[in-house]
């Protein structure tokens, strides 16, 4: 049954060639972990992408919820976790997974650094991978206001005490973040909520088919 | 036969569709940048002079004085409690500090470490100020304390925006 609908869509679409080429490729040995063990350090680049896949999917089913308002967003963040059934589990995927995707993206990084991974022809790729980091940090940043207790208010005001510092831009950057001049408040949290699900994830993805196509257009790296 | 610096009919089109083009991203890019970027286009509201305290209660040492303010957050508005730390100077004339340290925005208190009694204090990261704001040198903050604007009418100390020294 399946393989006829299957013949029938590669029949009109010639579909087969298609995820051949993203799915049919051999994995050269000194990367298997089976032949080397000490190849788990290339999984950290794809442990990133899972952990990614989650923080976007546990993302989304959060927004269910979550309203990005500085009277309800306290209350929606508090509701969903302690009423809503498995809220603590879809929540606590979100909050661990943000922290285990920069400890997985930073390994990532050491592993291409010390195999020198990101040397000619690779350069533009390791650039790109430089600016997925930033954008997860970016990430990191506007969420962790979204809940909007104490803790998330007084770090992003620090956050952007810091962002102030920059040299010529800094105050501009600073309101420009907050929505406001002076005050952390109703707009800063639209402005956080729309850059954490829209803005910075439409980056993310983008950098990341470009990271992707690279990587499987050049091959990864031969053995040390 | 077409001239060398002739435009050929390739080059003329190529040049009217990025045009075209351009103009049409702009058109769509526009409002939405200067949708964005409104907030640093905006001019600060201004703040009224609200009564903080009797000017008699002010004493030469720095007290902390709180007053309500009407802030107005875009479709927000609410009542909003600022402090201030108030003295008088050596010629009698009132100061009054903003509390907010100029390092990363925690909240100084006067004389809050012991080995620096006649200092402002911010126990964040342990930037001090003198009496009249300045920042102390090898401390974290870069710049003193901001002082409110401020008028006395009716033996009343009124208290407006705080500005940098």
């Amino acid at each position: 049954m399946l393989q006829k609908m299957y013949d029938w869509v590669d029949e009109r679409l010639d579909i087969t060639p298609m995820w051949r080429d993203i799915a049919d490729h051999e994995v050269p040995e000194h990367v298997n972990p089976a032949h080397h063990f000490s190849a788990f350090v290339y999984c950290f680049g794809g442990l990133t992408f899972f952990i990614t896949v989650i923080q976007i999917l546990s993302g989304m089913f959060l927004s269910m919820y979550y309203v990005p308002d500085i009277i309800n967003a306290y209350e929606s963040v508090y509701y969903l976790q302690n009423e809503v059934a498995f809220g603590v589990i879809v929540r606590g995927m979100h909050h661990w997974g943000a922290s285990l995707v920069i400890v997985m993206m930073f390994l990532h990084t050491l592993r291409v650094f010390f195999q020198g991974a990101y040397k000619k022809p690779r350069e533009l790729n390791w650039v790109v991978g430089v600016m997925i980091f930033g954008v997860m940090l970016g990430l990191g940043f506007t969420g962790y206001l979204l809940p909007w207790d104490m803790k998330a208010l007084f770090a992003t005001k620090v956050g952007l005490e810091i962002a102030q510092t920059v040299p010529v831009i800094g105050p501009a950057l600073k309101t420009l973040l907050a929505g406001d001049a002076t005050i952390i408040g109703a707009q800063t949290l639209t402005r956080f909520f729309a850059i954490h699900v829209f803005f910075l994830p439409g980056a993310l993805l983008g950098l990341m088919g470009a990271h992707f196509i690279m990587i499987r257009k050049q091959g990864i790296s031969g053995p040390l | 036969m077409a001239k060398k610096d002739d435009v050929s009919r390739r080059q003329f089109l190529n040049y009217t569709l990025t045009g075209v083009g351009g103009f049409m991203a702009a058109g769509m890019l526009l409002p939405m940048v200067r949708f964005a970027i409104d907030p640093i286009m905006k001019e600060g509201a201004k703040q009224d002079m609200v009564p903080v305290v009797e000017v008699s209660k002010v004493t030469e040492k720095p007290q902390r004085f709180t007053f309500e303010i009407e802030q107005k957050d875009g479709w927000y508005e609410s009542k909003v409690t600022q402090a201030a730390w108030v003295y008088k100077d050596k010629n009698g004339d009132i100061v009054a500090l903003s509390p907010i340290c100029k390092h990363l925005g925690c909240t100084v208190d006067w004389a809050a470490s012991p080995a620096h009694p006649n200092q402002f204090y911010c126990p964040c990261h342990g930037g001090r100020y003198e009496k009249d704001g300045t920042n102390i040198k090898g401390t974290p903050p870069l710049a003193p304390l901001d002082v409110y604007k401020k008028e006395v009418k009716d033996g009343k100390l009124y208290l407006g925006q705080a500005v940098p020294q």
